[in-house]
């Protein structure tokens, strides 16, 4: 649950989320829910002349377990919190 | 889950492009979908596409997608979509999905 409300900060922030088939897509995060699927608006696919299949969607629905990165803005994440909190749920607290 | 029903919902009768994880490109009009992302599409269209010749669409009717092999969900900005030059357009498919 810890990522789901650390995501959930990042509401409204420009993110890149790379998929595991390679395409990157960055758009503004608009929701994400407890699976990590996530939702974006406005969104630009990385490389548009390898991959044209996205040009007629400007935002969309990710599965969760199809991403293998979020990109995240510099400056969203307090390391030493999450690390902390990470800390603190490992231990079951 | 109320939270995913916030995710797809808002799409449901929605002209769609959905991902698939074999790397299809299907293009549907959403119908019904679940928690776990099962989506059921009608008049939907692959879009088929290739280095050599342009984007083919080949019609498939009503098609159920278990969740579990939908990647990418977006609504078709009709727009943009009229605009695009399918016959034109030359591209390798998506690649599968690699856990």
């Amino acid at each position: 649950m810890l990522f789901y409300s650390y995501f959930k900060t990042l509401v409204g922030k420009p993110v890149t989320v790379e998929l595991k088939n390679d395409l990157a897509i960055t758009g503004t995060l608009v929701s994400v829910d407890q699976y990590l699927n996530i939702k974006l608006e406005n969104t630009r696919v990385a490389d548009e002349e390898r991959y044209p299949h996205m040009r007629s969607v400007r935002n969309c629905f990710i599965r969760g377990s199809v991403v293998r990165y979020v990109q995240i803005p510099e400056g969203c994440v307090d390391v030493d919190i999450l690390h902390d909190a990470t800390r603190r749920e490992a231990r079951g607290a | 889950m109320s939270a995913n029903g916030g995710a797809l919902g808002p799409m449901v009768h929605a002209r769609v492009h959905v991902l698939t994880n074999d790397g299809r490109h299907v293009v549907g009009t959403l119908r019904g979908f679940d928690q776990v992302t099962n989506v059921i599409l009608e008049d939907c269209a692959e879009r088929v596409y290739s280095s050599e010749s342009g984007v083919e669409e080949a019609p498939l009717g009503v098609y159920m997608i278990r969740g579990d092999n939908v990647a990418l969900v977006g609504p078709v900005d009709e727009e943009l979509d009229a605009k695009l030059d399918l016959s034109g357009t030359r591209a390798l498919p998506l690649k599968p999905i690699k856990f």
